[in-house]
């Protein structure tokens, strides 16, 4: 519907011997502050953005095909390449469509464990999101590091749980792969009661700062009616003021059970969405608490669900969860064949990014890459 | 106040780069290969074939059912099964693999192969520099290549390999006192003052 409109304004009309008008810039798909490959195609007023194009799919891998023709469980360790700073929450999404599809239940540790790594994945990925947004203000360095050394803790967590780092393929339908190793509750524990000592300093140094007050309040506002009628979900949609959290709406797996709060932004700019995602792991600490003091003894796994040979019946499923950028759902058709008939994801990451040109109009370049880094987006769960 | 922000962000600095001289959290960094880090019992990075014994050969565990093949999610997996039996690790008479190859580059760790596997042949290694430069034959690795003794797994995952040792062990008795019994009941018939032949020995691995 803006097809002729676009083909009038990317006209490059700026030349060689300085001729004032309108400048086409490529920004990427090489370009660090795009978080991967990706490619935005601006049209500059001066140092105005007039329009943004976003161009994905440079890491595109074939995905949901590549499921459609491989095993449900074969799918699993590919989820973890789709958000690859979270890939537990991508495994629980996953397991979560498939028990819906094959009336699965999951025994109550199992539900536990996964209330904990996905919590814990929360604040690793809130914690190097914001690193990266700062390193992209131009604060190169301590941010970035600091971030990453607490993520660095719990992923230490995750490689001496499900044995990979990133790559961790530690759910499976009905459960969770092996019980937890001694000694990781308190290993746990302990790393959670550091948490919020980081998160003060981290706060410290950042909140009250002036220079990123300046750069990120007022910048890249996202209405509340924009962001609804997009549907943008995760922190960019609470950080415009709208509450909703599929952790409170669907109350899947065992959320009900514990009491934590939802952080709800006013203006919908930059800064909100950098103040929702520190409310957030303050949060995502109190449920870390609660799940480390409440988990029960018991099996981790469904004792009727098979490994191979693994065959739903004829039907379909949705299962949704709140990732840490967002809803991260998995649609499944199966026609009672080992295989899915239909895999499809409904990624956080790219949704959000659809409203990128809204929010970059009339900002400049600087602000651009700011708003950008507040999205939060992985590359491999926009492509796929 | 102008300039608050920066001074505290300063202070925040210093109290990490003077903290790092004592306090070890805040010193993180490893000169990684001079110093390493203790791996995780769980770590996981490729797969190795185990065999029992001292020739690998023989004592290779895997009897070519080909269902890693089948589960492999990447399909890195490539296995001729043989056409004759030789005895496998609890003593059956069972297939071999002929050719049995995985392709490094790609592998993705993601340890489908281990848990599918019924005979407890294929398990994870933790050896992560196995970077080469020869692209070609040095990322596809063979059976010889592949197959790793016993106790290198019982070195790298204790917990895992007690529990793969005792089920093995257990299927062997069961052999064992299924073979006993069919010498028996055959000495029986004809002799049966010859009633104590042990057909196996009762060693495990």
């Amino acid at each position: 519907m803006i097809a002729p409109e676009t083909q009038e304004l990317t006209r490059v009309t700026a030349t060689a011997d300085g001729e004032e008008g309108l400048f086409e810039l490529s920004l990427g798909p090489h370009h660090p502050s795009t978080h991967g490959v990706f490619r935005m195609d601006v049209v500059l007023d001066g140092e105005r953005v007039v329009k943004l194009k976003p161009v994905f799919g440079y890491l595109h891998r074939n995905h949901e095909k590549i499921a459609e023709g491989t095993s449900y469980l074969a799918s699993m360790p590919y989820t973890d390449r789709l958000d690859y700073i979270g890939s537990l929450t991508n495994n629980w999404a996953y397991a979560l469509s498939v028990e819906k599809l094959a009336g699965i239940q999951v025994p109550e540790r199992a539900e536990y464990i996964r209330v904990i790594t996905a919590e814990l994945t929360r604040l690793q990925n809130h914690a190097s999101t914001i690193g990266f947004l700062l390193q992209e203000m131009g604060a190169s360095g301590s941010p970035l590091m600091y971030g990453f050394r607490e993520r660095e803790k719990i992923l230490d967590l995750f490689e001496t749980l499900t044995g990979s780092r990133m790559m961790c393929n530690y759910m499976r339908f009905g459960g969770c792969r092996v019980d937890l190793p001694v000694g990781w509750l308190e290993q746990t524990k302990k790393v959670v009661a550091d948490f919020p000592r980081f998160l003060d300093e981290f706060e410290n140094l950042l909140t009250d700062n002036e220079i990123l007050m300046a750069r990120t309040q007022g910048i890249g506002v996202l209405s509340k009616e924009l962001a609804i009628q997009s549907g943008v979900t995760g922190p960019v949609l609470r950080a415009s003021g709208v509450n909703y959290d599929i952790r409170k709406v669907d109350k899947y797996g065992i959320y009900d059970r514990f009491d934590f709060k939802i952080p709800i932004g006013e203006h919908g700019d930059a800064f909100d969405r950098y103040m929702i995602r520190m409310l957030e792991m303050r949060e995502s600490v109190k449920i870390l608490e609660q799940a480390l003091r409440d988990i029960p003894a018991g099996p981790i796994m469904d004792a009727k669900t098979k490994l191979r040979g693994f065959r739903p019946k004829a039907g379909e499923a949705y299962g949704r969860i709140e990732s840490a950028k967002g809803e991260l759902g998995f649609f499944l058709i199966s026609d009672g064949s080992p295989q899915p008939y239909r895999y499809r994801v409904r990624p956080p990451s790219l949704i959000n990014l659809t409203v990128l040109e809204d929010m970059c109009i009339g900002y400049n370049v600087a602000d651009m890459i700011v708003i950008f880094g507040t999205i939060d987006i992985v590359l491999g769960e926009v492509d796929r | 106040m102008l300039g608050e922000g920066i001074a505290k962000g300063l202070v925040e600095t210093a109290r990490n780069f003077f903290g790092s001289y004592f306090i070890k959290d805040r010193l993180t960094t490893v000169q990684y290969p001079e110093e390493r880090l203790p791996q995780a019992e769980a770590a996981r990075n490729f797969p190795f074939l185990v065999y029992d014994g001292d020739d690998w050969l023989a004592g290779l565990r895997c009897v070519s059912c080909q269902i890693c093949e089948k589960e492999c999610p990447p399909k890195c997996i490539y296995i001729e099964k043989s056409k004759d039996k030789k005895p496998d690790a609890i003593g059956k008479p069972q297939f071999y693999p002929t050719v049995f190859n995985i392709d490094v580059s790609v592998c993705m760790s993601c340890q489908i192969c281990v848990e599918v596997c019924p005979f407890e042949a294929i398990k994870m290694d933790n050896d992560f520099e196995l970077s080469t430069d020869d692209r070609f034959c040095g990322l596809l690795w063979d059976r010889h290549r592949l197959a790793l003794p016993n106790s290198h797994y019982q070195k790298i995952h204790p917990t895992d390999a007690a529990v793969s040792d005792a089920i093995l062990a257990e299927d062997k008795a069961k052999v064992d006192a299924k073979a006993k019994a069919a010498v028996e009941n055959k000495a029986s018939a004809a002799t049966p003052s010859v009633a104590h032949v042990d057909p196996g020995g009762s060693s495990t691995q």
